[in-house]
């Protein structure tokens, strides 16, 4: 079993430096009070009702000592934590700034160069990044478990997050304040690439795992997409309802729309309700579906059309 | 210790009454417990199987068992039966009510009636978180704004309830400190006080303090719903960070109120089962006092993530380490107080002893919690949801517990059944411990809470929390049941089954109405074990 997570930014070395020594020194502690609450509970069991217990009501010295060194240890502790903070809430002058998005229930990140991402941050090994967030609606909170930083996302002010990511690989993002029904969906990954390849991530030309994407039958490019860039958070394929409609039997269904018209889903229905998602709200949910203008290409959503054709 | 054998040979006992209007009508603070004690079983127990709903939902990562819309409503009920309508009366309301005049060697509380209209207001509240069910929230019971004004679940109800449950802490608070103040017996001065006593005075300043301030911050967040006014909302000038401020201004406070009483519990139990007066009584008894008062200070060590300034964290992280020193203390003296004691392993020492162990755990992964770097790691994880259980189970819970077994015979003048009891309290510490502790290993490892559904890796951890907590509820069901049973079948209980000198076991079991035939004057402090006998008054 792992008892940390990967170390992959160069803060994680310094907490887990905390997190080390705080659980030496509470290890000392809560082995010290146990060993004699049962070394008590035993060697002074009562063996008789009339036992003589001797009258001890303090003991002056010992107090004194059990209250300062504690309080010592304390004040190192409270200062060992407080020099970590400080680094990390103080990101070095060249950092690369990314700015985030966190809206219910998927992330968006917007790169220096216009670029943008939904659900997946790009970033480059050995490379300080400013994260500079914000909310659209409610709390959200960036986390990352393997570079040990998180940050809430505050609708109406930027709050901001750093970090040098040191391993080259894929993180988790989960989103740590509550933020209503999906929000235990609202997942992201950290892909940290090695400056060459970030270098050529840079100038555009997509690093999709192996690059094998474009072969994929659509269908099935369709379905990799449905995931990857958080729709599922949002529909299910198996029927239940979550924050909108299922995707399983769509292709052909009647949906009845906020305003009581009726739409018979087909390429253009399905293409319109990506990019201009507030148009046309189907009955019963809430227009919270952000727009996938600039995030998903013609070809994506004709893919993704494929994929739902499979799910009647 | 003064004798106080009963010199009227009209003993009438205070259960003797029968008849519902008898019990809701009735200004006795021992029947006003027992109306406590009953209903702050009921939501424990309610609360209770909700959290094993919970745990069934995360026994595998998939949403198999609920949808996380009803995931998400189960945890805002959890949260909020368990720290509204049970811990935070909990201990204070039943057991203080019961027990703060016995005592003290007084007749009642110094406004019985008051204290009944209390209890009243906590009916009110129940009503109406009753009717909250109709579309129940889905906020956590920390109604975080901006979440719970735009969702469409029914915040206003189920935070009119707290609000109403807010004033019957207050006036329950104010009711205690009034006659602790004014109701001792002759010869009780301060520092002859039973622990207890200290405690549920601590709790109650606490209870008089903090709570309008949680009430001030739920009507502000109901205006917000209802009349739009913008407090919290950025749209309108309002900030939504101002709600926290708010919220954790009382609630840190409250968490004390949770556990304060519990101390007090513990702070009896000890010596009388170690026939050994409690060791450094002042630094206890001046301890609650002081971590009552900086517990006022620490609120916003629940915010270092949000986006507070660094130097408001790094002052709060300061003030939070300060908290930990008196708790350390009570921790150390409840230990000494055994070192050559004649240790009796009652249930309710049982109780005492998980109690030290498992508070020891919560009160030292608060350290982590407390340390800046660290927290920001841990925030929001299931590391907080284990140090959270750890204080409030480990202490709170086990503290009630110890208290159940503890005074039953006084309560109700029946035994329960020892065994089953032993039985019940190993199972409970057991399925505690199995349900808990992985969780901090989960929070280490990034697992974040309130998630109803979560990542295949945390699988084998989170099912192993999921089994213990069958052990967990298997052990309250036993006792439950024995406590019952106890009630129907029991024995007998005598006056004074462990020879425990405060005044409450100087009386019979059950207590009569007005406790004493005649006010006892009190010549000694509660925890005299071990001297030599002296002649009796
Ligand atoms: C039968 C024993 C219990 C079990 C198995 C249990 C389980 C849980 C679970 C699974 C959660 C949700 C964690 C998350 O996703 O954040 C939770 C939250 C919580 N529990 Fe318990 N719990 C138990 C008893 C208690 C008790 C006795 C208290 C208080 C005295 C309590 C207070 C809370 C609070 C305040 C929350 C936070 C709710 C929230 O996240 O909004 N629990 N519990
Ligand atoms: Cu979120």
């Amino acid at each position: 079993m792992t008892w940390i997570p990967e170390v992959a930014s160069n803060l994680a070395t310094k907490v887990d430096g905390v997190l080390w020594v705080i659980t030496l020194m509470s290890l000392v502690f809560f082995v010290l009070i146990t060993v004699l609450l049962v070394y008590f509970a035993i060697k002074y069991r009562r063996r008789r009702e009339d036992e003589e217990t001797p009258y001890i009501t303090g003991n002056e010295p010992l107090e004194i000592i059990w209250t300062v060194i504690p309080s010592i240890l304390l004040i190192l502790l409270f200062i060992y934590g407080f020099v970590v903070f400080k680094d990390m809430k103080t990101p070095p002058e060249d950092a690369l700034e990314v700015s985030v998005l966190g809206k219910q229930w998927l992330w968006t990140f917007e790169y220096y160069n216009g670029k943008k991402t939904l659900n997946e941050l790009y970033v480059q090994q050995n490379r300080p990044v400013r994260m500079v967030m914000r909310a659209d609606d409610v709390l959200h909170s960036f986390f990352v478990p393997a570079f040990r930083v998180k940050q809430d996302l505050v609708p109406g002010r930027y709050t901001q997050l750093w970090f040098t990511p040191t391993k080259i690989g894929t993180f988790d993002i989960f989103c740590a304040e509550y933020c209503g029904t999906g929000h235990s969906a609202m997942l992201g990954k950290v892909i940290v690439l090695s400056p060459e390849a970030y270098g050529i991530w840079e100038k555009g030309i997509e690093v999709d795992d192996g690059g094998a994407v474009a072969g994929l039958p659509p269908a099935e490019l369709g379905e990799k997409i449905y995931k990857e860039k958080g729709c599922n958070a949002c529909h299910s394929i198996d029927g239940t309802t979550l924050v909108g409609p299922t995707f399983k039997g769509i292709w052909g269904r009647e949906e009845e729309m906020q305003d009581g018209s009726t739409v018979t889903v087909d390429e253009n229905y399905i293409r319109e309700s990506i990019l201009e998602p507030q148009t046309q709200v189907v009955k019963g949910y809430q227009p919270v579906m952000p727009s996938f203008k600039g995030i998903l290409s013609d070809d994506d959503i004709t893919a993704l059309i494929a994929y739902m054709k499979t799910l009647n | 210790m003064a004798n106080h054998s009963i010199a009227h040979n009209v003993y009438v006992p205070y259960l003797e009454k029968k008849g519902i209007l008898s019990w809701l009508l009735s200004t006795d603070h021992k029947r006003i417990g027992i109306m406590y004690l009953v209903s702050i079983s009921f939501f424990f127990l309610v609360a209770g199987v909700i959290a094993l709903l919970m745990r069934l939902e995360l026994l595998t990562p998939a949403a198999d068992f609920v949808q996380p819309h009803t995931y998400n409503v189960l945890f805002t009920l959890h949260g909020s039966l368990m720290v509204f309508f049970f811990v935070v009366p909990g201990l204070a309301a039943s057991f203080g009510n019961f027990l703060i005049p016995l005592m003290i060697g007084a007749p009642d509380v110094a406004f019985p009636k008051l204290n009944l209209g209390s209890y009243w207001i906590y009916l009110l509240g129940t009503l109406i978180v009753l009717l909250a069910l109709m579309k129940p929230a889905d906020t956590g019971w920390t109604y975080y704004t901006p979440y719970s004004a735009t969702t469409d679940t029914d915040v206003v109800l189920i935070t009119l309830g707290v609000f109403v449950l807010g004033f019957s802490s207050i006036l329950t608070g104010l009711n205690f400190i009034v006659t602790i103040h004014k109701m001792r017996a002759p010869g009780m001065t301060w520092h002859r006080l039973p622990l207890f006593i200290w405690a549920s005075y601590a709790t109650a300043v606490l209870q008089l303090l903090a709570t309008p301030v949680v009430g001030i911050t739920l009507l502000l967040l109901i205006a917000e719903r209802t009349l739009g006014v913008g407090f919290f909302d950025p749209a309108k000038g309002g900030d939504p960070i101002l709600f926290q401020n708010f919220f954790w201004f009382y609630s840190h406070p409250a968490v004390y109120i949770m556990i304060i009483p519990a101390m007090g519990v513990i702070s009896e139990i000890i010596p009388v089962f170690a026939r050994k007066p409690i060791f450094g009584y002042k630094a206890i008894a001046y301890s609650s006092l002081g971590i009552a008062f900086i517990s006022f200070l620490v609120w916003a060590h629940h915010m270092f993530t949000s986006g507070i300034s660094s130097l408001a964290a790094t002052i709060f992280s300061f003030l939070t380490f300060l908290v930990a020193i008196p708790t350390a203390i009570k921790v150390f003296n409840w230990t000494a107080t055994l070192y050559k004691g004649s240790i009796h392993l009652h249930s309710s020492m049982l109780y005492a002893l998980g109690f030290i162990f498992l508070f020891t755990i919560g009160g030292l992964t608060g350290l982590f919690l407390g340390a800046l770097a660290a927290d920001i790691h841990l925030h929001d994880t299931y590391f907080v949801v284990a140090h959270m259980h750890y204080v409030m189970i480990g202490g709170t819970v086990m503290g009630f517990f110890g208290a159940l077994h503890f005074w039953y015979p006084k309560w109700f003048g029946k035994m329960f059944n020892e065994m089953v009891a032993k039985i019940a309290w190993f199972l409970v510490f057991v399925g505690f411990n199995v349900t808990f502790f992985p969780q901090f290993f989960l929070g280490v490892q990034g697992m974040p809470r309130r998630y109803a559904t979560y990542p295949a890796e945390f699988e084998s951890l989170m099912s192993l929390s999921t089994y213990g907590s069958w052990i967990l509820g298997l052990g309250v069901l036993i006792m439950t049941v024995n406590l019952i049973a106890g009630l129907f079948n029991g024995e007998k209980a005598p006056q004074n089954p462990y020879n425990s000198l405060s005044l409450e076991w100087q009386v019979p079991s059950p207590p009569p109405h007005e406790n004493f035939d005649e006010i006892p004057h009190v010549t000694d402090w509660t925890y005299g074990y071990g001297k030599k006998k002296e002649p009796e008054a």
